[in-house]
């Protein structure tokens, strides 16, 4: 993993001066990072309802961006500033959205029935608590006490249907006074992080969205670069799919997270089917159900890594996608490649994940993105 | 380690009755103590010093239960109560450490259907959080579905590299849920640990208002200990006691939908008053008369056998205790988001002070089966 080549140092002067939010102190990075990652995993943006998030995202990047704006599908597209001349056009692209639940009506007993929106891992909804809505009120998924669970029903899942959200409230009256059908619902799961590790609801995608503000707060020089911060890619990609058509961008690179399904295997044998280990470095995405990699991005990725001795490491290929299942389908075809942090636990109340695979996340890119600056997508 | 007094300070007491918004502080500090089974050292630490202002000659017995003396006005060789709430929580125990991963157990009976996607604080060398883990079909047994999670199928995930998870976590560590307190429209709460913290919470609403309120016998409160595994801090603090008669204050089942309506207790109804063979018919009776006296509310519960609390212990204690049991009704038990209505904690205190008001010199010599 030595470097095979020196590069030169980041223009220092200018990373300071964009870096800088207008009128404010200063933070330390480290402290800047973990805070907004802090601020994105704890706030409500369950797909089709994104607002939350763009306003984080927006006054993260407030004086940074050349040009921004939101579309149709509420995606925030955002011009970054670039020092020197540019002659290519890349597209950054991470969700903002998560799974979660939306509120479809309460019972005459008060209790809220709900839909669920995207691939939420239904078994960990019993006994959970939620967020709801833009107030935050506070509802939890009660279940039937285990004393009176009878064994053969113990055999079997608790499925969304059979729970409720519990706010309180005691008739329908009382329920709609507080919330209202199409509120959104996430998990109650304040954001932790010790020794290096990332406690959290919706890692997936706050670990891209904090990675690409990073990025657009330092943009390389010499290209044209898109932060797109898209939204319903846990329905589909959709926000994605329209983003790529309006930028037209000349390759894109998807930030994302991923499953690390590294525990031991139930009898000790050599877990062979992991998809990515946690502590491993970002996964570079050569093939999932919905792309395959554009393999010079693969490869583009992977020899930045090497140089700069930056940990990294495949996706298993198998299911799944990204945004870059809308994105290379797009016009005339994009070029397109997927990186994610790995994490334990996706769509679930609580994630795992390190820092310091999201920090090199940040890092491959940043370097990846020299390499297209200089050489586009010529390798070597 | 020093007391604290965060909550029950004075000025939140109107009228020698809590208000609701101290009594709510109170519940949800003793909801943030962790003390699963056997481990419940900072809870008591919480129940003592909201206890002491009321009851400040107290003791710990041998197996951790905390006692509080209330002293009664009556003659010198006075008859005692012992009022028994148990402090203890369920959650999980360490079996195994393996990577970054731990092989756990209960703590308590839970339904292992609700634990993937559980947050939890494992108490090691240092508390670690950690996620409860289904792993996917792939990692299971071939003949298992991962539909139905069971307890030896799922992992605690630290995050954290081998060596520091070695070098934190032991085989035998608890862990407890990590959920802070909700506060739910309408008076409610939700959290871990209400079972039984709520009835530590009406014990000490019955201290509070009995401080102000002349009684003739002395007054026992109890937050007892292991009452999830064994019930072994019941049976020995009422040995050790050794009360004239004695209560068992816990939760009982609260209405939902789905649940069958001859088990379970609307939440906001008021306590419940325990029949059956695990309560004294005569100390069935007092309890009756001091909600019917007072005005409050309360639903009868028929308990056919075990009575699931504390009173199933203190009962056959040495030679044998009259005893009671209050329920206090709670939805969602033994989750981490068990809800009960703040009313019923303090109904259940309330009628609690009436019956202690009520008891005269004379009480046990006509205290008898039928």
């Amino acid at each position: 993993m030595a470097a095979t080549r020196k590069r030169k140092p980041a223009p220092k002067k200018i990373a300071k001066r964009t870096l800088k939010p207008k009128g404010r102190a200063q933070p330390r990075p480290h402290d800047g990072s973990i805070a907004r990652i802090k601020r994105l995993s704890e706030a409500i943006g369950v797909s089709g309802d994104e607002s939350a998030i763009r306003e984080i995202i927006l006054e993260n990047l407030k004086g940074a961006a050349a040009e921004s704006r939101v579309d149709a599908l509420g995606n925030l597209l955002v011009k970054c500033r670039t020092r020197g001349k540019t002659s290519l056009r890349v597209m950054l692209a991470a969700h903002m959205d998560e799974v979660g639940l939306i509120l479809m009506l309460p019972g005459s007993d008060g209790l809220w029935k709900f839909g669920t929106v995207g691939g939420i891992n239904e078994q960990t909804l019993p006994g959970k608590a939620l967020w709801i809505g833009r107030d935050r009120v506070p509802g939890v998924l009660a279940v039937k006490p285990v004393h009176l669970v009878e064994k053969d029903e113990a055999e079997h899942p608790i499925k969304p249907d059979a729970l409720a959200i519990d706010i309180g409230a005691t008739d329908k009256d009382s329920a709609m006074a507080l919330l209202k059908p199409g509120d959104r619902a996430a998990f109650a799961t304040p954001f932790r992080f010790e020794r290096g590790v990332l406690y959290g609801k919706a890692l997936d995608n706050r670990l891209g969205v904090a990675a690409l503000i990073e990025l657009a707060l330092t943009p390389p020089p010499g290209i044209e670069l898109w932060a797109a911060f898209t939204t319903q890619e846990e329905i589909g990609a959709r926000g994605a799919q329209v983003a790529a058509y309006a930028l037209d961008p000349d390759l894109a690179i998807v930030l994302d997270a991923t499953p690390a399904a590294d525990m031991p295997m139930w009898d000790g044998s050599e877990n062979t089917a992991f998809n990515t280990k946690l502590g491993g470095g970002p996964a570079i995405y050569i093939a999932d159900r919905a792309t395959v990699s554009d393999p010079r991005l693969v490869r583009i990725l992977d020899a930045a890594a090497e140089t700069k001795g930056i940990p990294h490491q495949f996706r298993q290929p198998g299911s799944g996608g990204t945004d870059a299942g809308a994105i290379h389908r797009t016009r005339k075809g994009i070029p397109s490649v997927s990186i994610s942090v790995p994490i334990r636990s996706p769509h679930a109340p609580i994630s795992t994940a390190r820092l310091e695979d999201w920090r090199a996340l940040v890092a491959l890119v940043r370097a990846a993105l020299d390499h297209l600056a200089k050489q586009g997508l010529r390798e070597g | 380690m020093g007391f604290r007094l965060p909550t029950l300070l004075p000025s939140a007491i109107i009228n020698g009755i809590m208000n609701d918004k101290a009594l709510s502080e109170h519940v949800k500090d003793l909801l943030r103590a962790p003390g699963l089974s056997a481990f419940e050292a900072s809870v008591r630490e919480v129940v003592a010093a909201a206890w002491r202002p009321y009851a400040p000659q107290q003791t710990v017995s041998r197996l951790g239960s905390l006692h509080a003396l209330q002293s009664g006005t009556g003659r010198s060789n006075r008859p005692k109560i012992l009022l028994a709430a148990h402090m203890d929580m369920v959650g999980l125990m360490v079996t195994q450490v393996e990577g970054g991963f731990c092989r756990i157990t209960e703590i308590g009976g839970l339904d292992a259907r609700i634990l993937p996607g559980q947050a939890v604080v494992i108490h090691g060398r240092e508390d670690v959080p950690a996620a409860v883990v289904l792993p996917p079909a792939a990692l299971l047994p071939p003949d298992r579905k991962n539909e139905i999670p069971r307890l030896r199928d799922l992992w605690l995930d630290t995050g954290l590299p081998e060596t520091e998870a070695a070098r934190l976590i032991r085989t035998g560590d608890t862990a407890s849920f990590s959920q802070a307190p909700l506060d739910l429209a309408g008076g409610r709460i939700a959290g871990r640990s209400l079972d039984d913290r709520a009835g530590v919470a009406a014990l000490t609403v019955c201290l509070e208002e009995l401080a102000a309120r002349p009684h003739r016998w002395d007054v026992i409160a109890a937050a007892t200990v292991q009452e999830e595994e064994t019930l072994g801090g019941a049976a020995t603090s009422s040995f050790a006691l050794h009360p004239d008669l004695a209560i068992a204050v816990d939760v009982t089942f609260g209405a939902a939908p789905g649940l069958p309506e001859h088990k379970t207790f609307p939440l906001g109804g008021g306590p419940t008053i325990g029949l059956g063979p695990n309560v004294h018919p005569g100390v069935h009776r007092w309890m009756i008369r001091a909600a019917a006296k007072a005005g409050i509310k309360y639903a009868l519960e028929v308990m056919p056998a075990h009575s699931g609390t504390d009173a199933f212990a203190m009962q056959v204690t040495a030679e044998g205790i009259p005893t009671g049991v209050i329920g206090i009704p709670l939805r969602s038990m033994h989750t981490a988001v068990e809800i009960v209505a703040l009313s019923d904690i303090k109904a259940a205190g309330h009628l609690l002070a009436e019956g202690i008001g009520a008891l005269d010199d004379g009480f046990l010599s006509k205290l008898r089966w039928e």
